[in-house]
């Protein structure tokens, strides 16, 4: 399959010129910095917002979907999150600890955590995001089974970790090994791919705040993953809503864990910093 | 020049506008059950045993357009004493066009003090979503509410 | 699958209080397809019941048409302390049940 760059195509001259002028401030300010505080790369180009224009998916929502999301008592998040607290202080088996046995107070000793995936595992070359991090300490020191993704003990740990990061900031750096995968993942958000011939630029940068269909378009923003989606009738990950919109555009859906769908999540991450985290989230 | 009598566009038009609010869907139709599937009629017909559907009493709040027809809130109030002499037996919600129309019944009695509630239901496409109401002397209210429900705007094979 | 019951904190003897309660429950309407192209099985919960101290508050028959994870608020007062219990059967004749104890303090 034949994939063209997106480039600006779509934006209007406005944009260009702005997106141009902050991508040359951005690359001369990080260089600046120096080669060892912070990573050089680009960030800016077609998919990029600037740090005034992002919002959440929320503001986009009608007012029932907000009050959903925003009282804890009828979020149905939260089922998934009161799982997640319960096996967290359960013992897969008689000899194996806890997750609370090692790492106690989930509220306490989580806080942030979720907020630094995914990271570069560099003696095993890949990225590893919350839930992969959640099976390795199930497999190697808990020594029971990995929970398939997308699974309700999986979304349930996911969600309860995520909890403890509710309200805070997503991180303003990346690492340096962070930087190819990121610069992968924003040339996937750049490109257009499947039947339907469109980037994630196309409609979450360009035509944010305007609708499709019946529904109001958001900027595609990561921040409020775990969470319930009226369309799923259940919880579910970033992963499972990126793999949504690939079918969406009727692109070939990556696989769960797949190395692109994570570099995806880091430049998302990335692109979408200074928001608050809001998981469990609720979304259409 | 504009004249000040009224052009027979003018008059049509406003003739056309006012039929629209008279016959507009906003309008409570509780004991009117004309334009009901012969299906959705039966029952009715099965849950009322016949008693006519009064008109009042019943307060419904819905969306005007659900954002997921898998999950549309839902909030009522009945004005009721909820007293042991005049109280809310039974609540019956029903969505015509669902392949179970039934969606909830529901018993109360007087320690419920008040009849506010809220859910949420599942609607498969637009229409108007019914509650229904038996008091304690076994008389019948109805209200209805219009919902529209859209598809989602993209294929979800996640 | 869990069950959230919420009632307010403290409560005063008298109060009219707001109760809600969420079920995990994927509700399944029978009308669902896997992609592989089978139906997924009609399991929904039919029958659920909240009682105060034993007292029935609410005796609910549910379906289809009730949203996954099914969330229902609505109101009762409250004149002494007790245990709200929640309890439900579904289509496959799985019983759950949820107790929260209310302490209400005097007016």
């Amino acid at each position: 399959m034949q994939h063209k760059s997106v480039m600006t195509s779509g934006l209007d001259p406005w944009r260009r010129l702005s997106s141009l002028i902050a991508q040359c401030s951005l690359l001369v300010g990080v260089m600046s910095l120096g080669a060892d505080a912070v990573a050089q790369f680009n960030a800016v180009g077609p998919g990029w917002l600037q740090p005034h224009e992002r919002r959440s998916g929320l503001a986009f929502k009608s007012e029932d979907l907000q009050n959903q999301q925003n009282d804890d008592a009828i979020n149905p998040g939260f089922l998934w999150v009161d799982q997640g607290a319960k096996l967290w202080s359960e013992s897969p088996s008689p000899q194996a600890p806890s997750c609370q046995s090692c790492h106690l107070s989930a509220p306490i000793s989580m806080k942030g955590v979720a907020l630094k995936y995914p990271l570069w595992n560099a003696r095993e070359k890949r990225l590893i995001n919350l839930d992969k991090r959640i099976n390795e300490c199930r497999v190697k020191k808990q020594h029971a089974q990995a929970f398939p993704y997308e699974s309700d003990e999986m979304l349930a740990l996911s969600s309860w970790i995520t909890l403890a990061s509710r309200g805070m900031k997503l991180e303003n750096s990346i690492d340096p090994s962070l930087v190819p995968a990121f610069e992968r993942g924003k040339a996937f958000y750049e490109k257009r791919i499947g039947q339907n011939n469109l980037s994630c630029a196309h409609c979450h940068t360009a035509h944010f705040g305007q609708r499709l269909g019946g529904e109001i378009i958001s900027q595609g923003q990561p921040h409020a993953y775990p969470a319930y989606r009226l369309e799923w009738q259940k919880m579910g990950s970033l992963q499972r809503r990126l793999r949504a919109c690939l079918s969406g555009v009727k692109a070939a859906i990556l696989p769960f864990g797949s190395e692109e769908l994570l570099e995806l999540e880091v430049y998302l991450n990335f692109r979408g910093q200074g928001l608050r985290l809001e998981s469990p989230g609720v979304r259409r | 020049m504009k004249t000040l009598r009224p052009s027979k566009r003018e008059l049509l038009q406003s003739a056309l506008a006012l039929l629209a609010v008279v016959a507009s869907p906003f309008r409570a139709r509780a004991q009117n059950t004309e334009g009901q599937s012969e299906e959705f009629q039966k029952l009715l017909l099965s849950l009322t045993q016949g008693v006519k559907l009064k008109e009042g009493k019943i307060q419904i709040s819905m969306p005007r357009l659900a954002d997921n027809g898998h999950s549309v809130p839902l909030k009522l109030s009945i004005d009721s004493p909820m007293s042991q002499e005049d109280h809310v037996k039974t609540l019956v919600i029903l969505s015509p066009r669902n392949p179970r129309p039934l969606v909830a019944k529901m018993n109360f009695s007087p320690r419920n003090t008040k009849l506010n509630m809220a859910t949420r239901v599942r609607l498969n496409g637009s229409q108007s979503l019914w509650v229904l109401a038996q008091m304690s002397d076994l008389t019948w209210y109805a209200k209805s509410a219009e919902v529209e429900v859209t598809e989602s705007a993209c294929l979800d094979a996640s | 699958m869990g069950a959230r019951i919420l009632i307010p904190p403290s409560p005063k003897a008298g109060d009219v209080i707001d109760i809600r309660i969420l079920i995990q429950h994927p509700m399944e309407t029978g009308f669902r397809h896997e992609l592989s192209g089978s139906a997924v099985p009609k399991n929904v919960i039919r029958q659920l019941k909240l009682d105060f101290n034993g007292q029935l508050l609410l005796d609910a028959e549910l379906g289809t048409g009730t949203a996954a994870n099914p969330f229902l608020q609505f109101q009762t007062q409250l004149f002494e302390s007790g245990w709200f219990t929640l309890s439900w059967v579904d289509d496959l004749g799985v019983e759950g049940t949820e107790r929260v104890q209310c302490n209400t303090r005097a007016s």
